[in-house]
């Protein structure tokens, strides 16, 4: 593809394709035309999977209207716009509102976490400040703390230890690269499935039981789960 | 709607979605306006299914349907002409769904407008959400001040009103959701066979505004397109109704959950009368 202008490049994605428009002081409406000229110079192109496009236009505040504008233009052509990718809280309130995406990264429910270092010893941990419901995955390498409830439906995946303060009622695994020494613990541990390391288990089926304080954890082959008394 | 008050007080956008199909959503949404309208609020309910309308039917103004929601949005019509008023409710009116487009015919950001351009004539804008999580459910929740869940007491819909708070939590309005458990049979709670009010709250954990028993007079009064207000569950939705409007109004039917005898002690020891461990269930 001969690129003629410069004011927007394109760039293949595992979702599609990426357009970044050059930050400038262009007007949208121009904008808007340049890109559907380019689209309708190389039609086949845009098409199949190439029909679902993210947009990148760098810090430039987006307006409702505008968006609206270019969204039509690309629906003619049968494409689909799916993501805008803005460092403007205007664009990306914009964005959302009309339900687009506003990262690459796909809508998995997934938290995004921070690379994490402190200089105690001990292993990094995350702190989960609210109840998982259902569809959230919390993915960490290193521990992962729940202050609010794990609701079914929802899964933890840690490369450490996870530390419910609440009912833990979803999927949970501990210890997910390999270490047998991880565990598991909540003031209500009823998880729809547990797994530590390589093992597997779920909630014995009694109903109606009292809440308690639990911790499981491998012993001999095998999880087990104990009252957490500290 | 010729005659167009001016008021000043501030509406409420509030979005009635479940997640999961066939809880109940359009007939609290049909009942919940109805009520409104009878507390004297000027009332508009908006049907946001568009493609599956039902809303209009179930309030009985489905044959006097000229204009709809996409003809508003693509500008075959002024949004005043759309609105459909409700003969025994005049305080009432409808904004019905199309029934031959799909949901990607209106952006989260044109019902927004849309309600914005309602806000200064009512003081109830009531959405009714189609089931799902796509893109029909993110243009009801777009313009929603305030949320009300609708589940049953059976495990498949609360794990779907569950997704739909996280998903509402994640909005950048974070509007507050209250839930409505709808549906509810005292007899089968009574004998264990179904979830109480309690264990739905229980692993919901937000705020409930009402428990509405199940009651065929509301499916005769659907067919007949006219809610009954003097039904159980008719009284049901005028206590929603008034806790709406910030009323604090005891919850009749949550204690159905609870059993005959402890009910019976409550009422007692209530009374002033010694509680007895004859009560005891």
């Amino acid at each position: 593809m001969t690129v003629k202008d410069d004011s927007i490049t394109i760039k293949g994605i595992r979702e599609g394709l990426l357009l970044t428009l050059k930050a400038g002081s262009d007007e949208w409406s121009e904008l808007v035309a340049r890109l559907a000229a380019r689209i309708d110079e190389n039609r086949t192109f845009f098409s199949g999977a190439q029909a679902r496009i993210a947009l990148n236009v760098g810090e430039r505040p987006v307006l409702p209207h505008e968006l609206d504008s270019l969204r039509l233009m690309l629906s003619k052509r049968g494409i689909t716009l799916w993501a805008v990718i803005s460092s403007s809280a205007t664009t990306q309130s914009t964005a959302r509102n009309m339900g687009l995406e506003t990262s690459l990264v796909a809508d998995g429910g997934q938290l995004e976490l921070p690379e994490v270092s402190s200089e105690e010893h001990g292993t990094a941990a995350i702190l989960v400040n609210r109840t998982l419901r259902n569809g959230r995955t919390v993915r960490h390498d290193g521990s992962v703390i729940v202050v609010g409830d794990v609701n079914p439906g929802a899964e933890i995946v840690a490369g450490g230890n996870v530390i419910v303060w609440g009912k833990l009622r979803g999927t949970v695994h501990a210890g997910a690269n390999g270490d047998e020494s991880a565990f598991v613990c909540a003031l209500d541990l009823a998880p729809t499935q547990l797994r530590i390391a390589g093992y597997i288990t779920i909630s014995p089926p009694d109903r109606r039981r009292k809440p308690k304080p639990e911790i499981a954890f491998v012993r001999q082959g095998r999880i087990v789960a104990e009252a957490w008394d500290g | 709607m010729s005659q167009v008050r001016s008021r000043q007080s501030a509406s409420r956008v509030i979005t009635i979605t479940s997640g999961k199909g066939g809880v109940g959503k359009t007939t609290v949404t049909a009942n919940l306006s109805a009520a409104l309208a009878r507390l004297g609020k000027r009332v508009v309910c908006i049907d946001a299914d568009i493609g599956l309308r039902n809303l209009d039917l179930i309030l009985g103004v489905e044959n006097r349907i000229v204009y709809d929601i996409v003809d508003v949005v693509e500008g075959r019509c002024q949004l005043a002409q759309a609105l459909i008023r409700h003969k025994a409710y005049p305080e009432l009116y409808v904004l019905p769904a199309a029934q031959n487009r799909d949901k990607t015919a209106v952006s989260p950001a044109q019902m927004v407008r849309i309600t914005d351009e309602l806000r200064p004539q009512f003081e109830f804008i009531l959405i009714d959400s189609p089931a799902g999580i796509e893109r029909g459910f993110k243009n009801a929740v777009a313009p929603a001040d305030e949320v009300l869940i609708v589940t049953n007491p059976e495990v498949s819909a609360v794990r779907d009103a569950d997704r739909i708070i996280g998903m509402i939590e994640l909005l950048e309005k974070r509007p507050p959701s209250r839930l409505i458990i709808n549906r509810v049979k005292a007899e089968m709670v009574k004998r264990g066979e179904m979830l109480s009010a309690d264990d739905v709250t229980d692993i919901l954990s937000i705020q409930l505004i009402g428990v509405v028993p199940e009651d065929e007079t509301v499916l005769i009064a659907g067919n007949r397109g006219m809610p009954e207000p003097n039904s159980r569950s008719g009284q049901a939705f005028a206590e929603i109704a008034r806790r709406l409007l910030g009323e604090d109004v005891p919850h009749t039917h949550t204690n159905a959950s609870q059993g005959f005898f402890r009910r019976l002690t409550r009422l007692f020891t209530g009374a002033g009368a010694r509680q007895g461990s004859v009560f005891d269930e």
